[in-house]
């Protein structure tokens, strides 16, 4: 990865998304660089999980444009699968592939998609699950395994195809309370390494200990954003405060 | 905690919903063989005892049994053979049906569609009439008897099943597994065979089993135009003992039983695996 520095790694302008007369981003805007971990934030339905992915062009948008790395993802032209290479996702529902076991979910993408060797594609899978405290769980199927277990399989299957970035939406909402902890402690890790993170959370903890930047997001458009501490002691406009009332 | 099932923008997953194949199966019980055989056994007893001199129903039908078995065993043939080209061909469609290119969609599905909604008895005499008796492959000719055109005819139906069975297999997958695929840059190519189709064949074995048996049965509609199975042998039987009413019953009944005997069991394992599968999924 030679990514000048100086510029956002993720450059998001005015974007406009609807879902056929449903307008659900209203022109969006917002920058990440490099290392930063950002958090979303905002009420149900104000459009946080289509933004994030947006991103890796799992949505397509109307307007503006998005940024990876320089490399303009709002373009009929796009290779999404150069672009997905960079950008990895983990989702609220794990997704992990039922039928492989951890080991074969973690290397597969490498193997196939990279065209890596296997053994060392395997040597790969299995640091990996070890850096996320499952390699106890190698040979374990989907089926097998706890939420939490599920969903740090899945972190380790996206840090696999060793991307610059990684989007999260709402990785802990299905967890039990018990086993969210547990994820986010993988994810703090991963930040703590230098891994550029963008995430759409609930958990006010976790975003305002591990979070550079935080946006709060409601009816299709930003209306605040700042740093943790500017965040959660000064929020400005009254829909951010009220929402912070209800939740913290 | 909302499970927030996601709408998406893959366009495999725009045009149709999936479908429910049910399983005739599960209505069926071993005991119904009883009220067959008492049938055969029953209607052969009040035959043989209103006849002197000619050979009672019972012993007429043991004569005929081996012959009306090789017929059953043609039947079986023509269903296996229907089945494998029905499967091949429906595969390609099936598939086809979930093709990226709007030609090849929509293509696959009417014709999907198209044989789907076909009484197989039509079907049949299309296949019979319209093929040739031979044809000429790169110079080779190749006959094509009566049962062969049949087998065609029955595989037509088949194949829009099949197709059918493994779009409804592949929509019903959660669309997440397509969007963790292609969040890992898998090709759409990968995607589907490496991720979504070997997902589907657990789900499809069941309805395809279903699919085989009905195919089974309907196999006896070649009777009719002319190849000689176990329906056609049965009637030929028939007319050789000169047409004997009393033997009607016990003949069709016997010919009910072999079917029942090898059906049953292909329904009974279709359940046990949709039970199997129903509590993994
Ligand atoms: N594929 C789609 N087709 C139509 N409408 C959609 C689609 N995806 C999302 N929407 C709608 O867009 C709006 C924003 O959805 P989105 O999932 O982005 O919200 P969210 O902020 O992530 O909410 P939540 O906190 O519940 O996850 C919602 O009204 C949703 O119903
Ligand atoms: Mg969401």
């Amino acid at each position: 990865m030679n990514w000048d520095e100086t510029k956002p790694m993720v450059s998001i302008k005015d974007v406009y998304k609807s879902f056929g007369t449903l307008e659900v981003l209203k022109g969006v805007s917002l920058d990440v660089m490099k290392g930063e971990v950002i958090c979303i934030i905002g009420p149900s339905g104000s459009g946080k999980s289509t933004l994030i992915r947006c991103i890796n062009g799992l949505n397509d948008i109307q307007s503006g444009s998005i940024l990876v790395e320089g490399q303009e993802v709002n373009d009929p032209e796009l290779n999404k699968l150069e672009l997905r290479k960079k950008v990895g996702m983990v989702f609220q529902q794990y997704n992990l592939f039922p039928h492989k076991t951890a080991l074969e979910n973690v290397m597969m993408a490498p193997i196939r998609v990279l065209k890596h060797d296997k053994e060392i594609a395997q040597k790969a899978a299995i640091k990996l699950l070890r850096k996320v405290g499952l390699e106890d769980k190698v040979n374990a199927y989907p089926g097998e395994m706890s939420g939490g277990q599920q969903q740090r399989v899945a972190i380790a299957r996206s840090l696999a195809m060793n991307p610059d970035v990684i989007l999260f939406d709402e990785v802990t909402a299905a967890l039990d309370p018990e086993t969210v902890n547990e994820v986010l402690l993988t994810i703090k890790k991963l930040a703590e390494d230098g891994m550029t993170c963008i995430l759409v959370t609930h958990e006010m903890g976790f975003a305002r200990e591990v979070a550079d930047h935080i946006y709060f997001t409601d009816g299709g458009l930003i209306v605040e954003h700042g740093n943790p501490k500017k965040f959660f002691e000064n929020a400005k406009d009254p829909r951010t405060k009220e929402f912070l009332s209800q939740i913290l | 905690m909302k499970h927030h099932p996601y709408k998406t923008d893959l366009p495999v997953m725009l045009p149709f919903k999936p479908v429910e194949t049910e399983s005739f199966g599960s209505t069926i019980k071993l005991w119904y063989v009883v009220p067959i055989l008492a049938l055969i056994l029953g209607t052969s007893a009040i035959a043989q005892s209103g006849s002197d001199i000619r050979l009672g129903a019972l012993q007429t039908l043991m004569r005929w049994m081996p012959l009306l078995l090789q017929g059953f065993i043609f039947n079986v043939l023509i269903s296996v053979m229907a089945m494998a080209i029905g499967t091949g061909l429906g595969a390609a469609l099936g598939i086809g049906q979930l093709s990226l290119n709007r030609f090849v969609r929509s293509s696959s599905w009417l014709l999907t569609q198209f044989f789907r909604n076909a009484p197989w008895l039509v079907l049949l005499f299309f296949a019979m009439f319209l093929l040739p008796f031979e044809v000429n492959v790169f110079g080779i000719i190749i006959p094509l008897p009566d049962w062969v055109k049949a087998t065609i005819g029955l595989a037509l139906p088949v194949m829009a099943n099949v197709s059918e069975i493994i779009r409804g297999a592949v929509l019903s997958l959660p669309s997440g597994q397509w969007e963790a695929a292609e969040s890992l840059a898998y090709s759409r190519r990968q995607t589907l065979w490496l991720i979504i189709l070997p997902q589907c064949l657990k789900r499809m074995l069941p309805p395809w089993m279903n699919l085989y048996a009905i195919l089974t049965m309907a196999t006896v509609l070649a009777s009719i135009v002319g190849v000689s199975e176990v329906m056609t042998l049965t009637g030929e039987a028939l007319a050789a003992e000169g047409g004997r009413p009393d033997l009607l019953a016990p003949f069709y009944a016997f010919v009910l039983l072999i079917f029942f005997v090898y059906c049953y069991p292909i329904a009974r394992l279709t359940v046990r695996l949709e039970r199997k599968f129903s509590v993994i999924n």
